[in-house]
């Protein structure tokens, strides 16, 4: 993942420019009008409202996260730490629940996040060749499971026939491909990849296959990064497929574990004495749990977001 | 990966466009491009295990599935479970449940984004700007079950931070998640939370792109800001509401499992059960899967239809449309 960041940070850099210098240049006027300025004063009110909405939440949580299971309890937290503790997190890590769903979901995020990544490539490569006899076809039914699908029940069955009920492969496999991702693949591919290179690589006598992992797939990198980043999300988000397939606790990703402890209320006293004590430290770990749960999406989230944007408007072109 | 030479009689008889049909021009390309072919076999099997199969197993809506006879060899029931869900007192709750609740979500989260993208676009200083795109578009990589414990702590009683704001204006301690009629508003305005910031970006790469030629013009009339917002920007950026426009409300009635089943409680059920945790509950708790696959069967008919019917009218209407 750390190297997929970098990448996509340093090859990023030329792809970002032509959107800069496409960036609209506002005529400045000298003065503006009364009228004008008392509405550039709401438009900042108002976007200043939207960031506190957004922010506050998330502060309280991370505040009340370092106070102590007294504080939290009592409700005497806002947005500031009250007497400041780390019990929450020691609680949280020393549990092996949690730990354990917290690594079972790193190898989730990186099995599945290769998986996927590498069957979209299969996929949208070929697709996104003009010479490719059949693409038009093979899109179209691509495409077409985005309209309509046979849905939960029968999709079920098939994963208990291929007998991957309740093992690892349930959370790697029936989800692997998005079409959304695959199309963002294939536009970059016909878009960004220049004729000339596949030619010359011909020239040479290459395979479409060493044309493919030589000259384009170096590249794609920031269209890789950005779907690999989107992929990685999504799977360490998600719980759903958990949820269904999987009986086995301890293949539960962290996801699924947080949401026993966090929505269902079950266990999370650690290794408090009293009921007292035992019910505040859960209170408190609920909040230590989020603020656990979100650090890694956050701290990669900034990178995506440049991509995610143009990702955005790249498959909006296209889809 | 070894490098496979181009056969040069491969090069010298490539088809000219045109002078073949379809299953020639198929078999030379398969032939000529092979090692595609190979590439894309198993991100297709994917789709046809995954996608495309199911799509078929749906057939046991119409069947009585029995385990152990399998998918094929169940009997025939034609349209039995489809009568027995519209019979079912439950029908008439989960469909108007999952309509009205993604009409409130639509209702609410459509506006709100246009609404944020014009006015980021007013916003000169950099600074500014990217940090507030950069905080509001961060809730959309939160995982649902993160936002919804978030929503559970801040709105408990006693402890949570709505009841220390609302506590402050007077308003007494309730537990809103077990109130049924609480349900949509938490739904919804997190949804919002989540989404506003994520929503907004697409509207802002339209606004970028808008013609700097009409803002001079509009200067030129003498046009205020909320003027040249309305003249200008608005109809700018009316191709892309509308395409979002149809998808949302192509997609009314495929309201996501995944946050109403976690915002659901026994007390809440009365408003908070959707066609898809129904067909959960019948489906996989229950193992009625006949059943569950009617009801689910039922939910992708009307959603397939609410999009191409939605299509039709925008494309007659405004000449605007996703295909």
């Amino acid at each position: 993942m750390v190297s997929a960041v970098t990448v996509a940070e340093k090859k990023g850099e030329p792809t970002q420019a032509p959107a800069a210098a496409g960036r609209r240049t506002r005529p400045t006027k000298v003065r503006e009008s009364l009228v004008d300025r008392l509405f550039l004063v709401g438009v900042y009110a108002l976007l200043i409202t939207f960031l506190l909405v957004v922010l506050l939440p998330l502060l309280y949580i991370v505040a009340s996260s370092f106070s102590s299971p007294a504080a939290v309890s009592a409700g005497r937290v806002f947005l500031w730490p009250v007497e400041f503790t780390l019990r929450g997190y020691e609680v949280a890590l020393s549990s092996p629940k949690i730990v354990r769903g917290f690594t079972n979901s790193l190898f989730y995020t990186a099995a599945g996040t290769l998986i996927s990544v590498t069957l979209t490539v299969m996929l949208a490569y070929p697709l996104s060749r003009a010479d490719f006899v059949g693409r038009k076809v093979l899109t179209g039914a691509v495409v077409f499971t985005m309209l309509f699908a046979g849905g939960m029940i029968p999709t079920y069955l098939v994963v208990q026939a291929m007998g991957m009920l309740d093992t690892r492969w349930a959370l790697l496999i029936p989800n692997a491909v998005a079409v959304w991702p695959a199309i963002l693949a294939i536009t970059y591919f016909r878009t960004a990849i220049p004729d000339e290179v596949r030619e010359a690589g011909e020239l040479d006598g290459a395979s479409d296959l060493r044309i493919l992992w030589t000259l384009v797939l170096p590249l794609a990198t920031p269209m890789i990064a950005v779907i690999a980043l989107m992929y990685a999300i999504v799977q360490w988000n998600s719980y759903f497929d958990a949820l269904i397939y999987l009986r086995d606790e301890s293949l539960y990703p962290l996801q699924l574990v947080l949401r026993n402890i966090l929505i269902l209320n079950t266990d999370g006293g650690g290794d408090a004495t009293s009921a007292l004590e035992r019910q505040q430290l859960a209170n408190l770990l609920k909040y230590s749990l989020i603020v656990i749960s979100t650090v890694p999406v956050m701290l990669i989230y900034p990178f995506v977001a440049r991509y995610f944007t143009k990702g955005l408007l790249l498959g909006a072109v296209k889809g | 990966m070894t490098p496979t030479p181009i056969p040069a009689a491969a090069v010298a008889t490539r088809p000219s466009v045109g002078d073949r049909g379809r299953p020639g021009r198929l078999r030379a390309s398969i032939r000529r491009r092979w090692q595609l072919y190979l590439l894309v076999i198993p991100p297709l099997l994917y789709f046809a295990l995954f996608k495309y199969l199911p799509m078929g197993n749906a057939v046991i809506a119409f069947k009585d599935y029995n385990i152990i006879a399998g998918i094929w060899a169940s009997d025939w029931v034609g349209l039995e479970h489809f009568v027995r869900f519209f019979g079912n007192p439950m029908f008439q709750t989960v469909v108007s449940n999952t309509f009205l609740l993604s009409l409130y979500a639509l209702i609410a989260s459509f506006p709100i984004p246009i609404i944020l993208a014009l006015a980021l676009n007013e916003v000169r200083g950099r600074f500014f700007k990217r940090t507030v795109q950069m905080v509001t578009y961060a809730p959309y990589f939160i995982s649902t079950v993160i936002v919804v414990s978030m929503a559970i702590l801040i709105l408990s009683p006693r402890i949570g931070l709505a009841s220390d704001l609302l506590g402050f204006f007077g308003v007494p301690q309730t537990d809103w998640l077990a109130k049924p009629d609480f349900f949509r508003h938490v739904y919804v305005w997190t949804e919002v939370w989540q989404t506003a910031g994520y929503s907004a970006v697409i509207y802002l790469a339209a606004l970028a792109s808008v013609d700097p030629g009409l803002y001079e013009a509009a200067k030129v009339d003498g046009a205020n800001r909320l003027q040249k917002i309305w003249h200008v920007d608005l109809p700018s950026i009316m191709p892309t509401i509308v395409v979002v426009l149809i998808l949302s409300v192509g997609s009314i009635m495929a309201v996501g499992f995944e946050k109403a089943f976690l915002l659901q409680n026994p007390l809440n059920l009365s408003q908070s059960e959707i066609i898809a945790t129904y067909t959960y509950k019948l489906g996989i708790l229950n193992a009625d899967f006949s059943l569950a696959t009617a009801v689910g069967l039922f939910n992708s008919v009307i959603n397939l239809a609410l999009l191409l019917g939605v299509n039709t009218i925008s494309k007659r209407v405004t000449g605007n449309g996703l295909w």
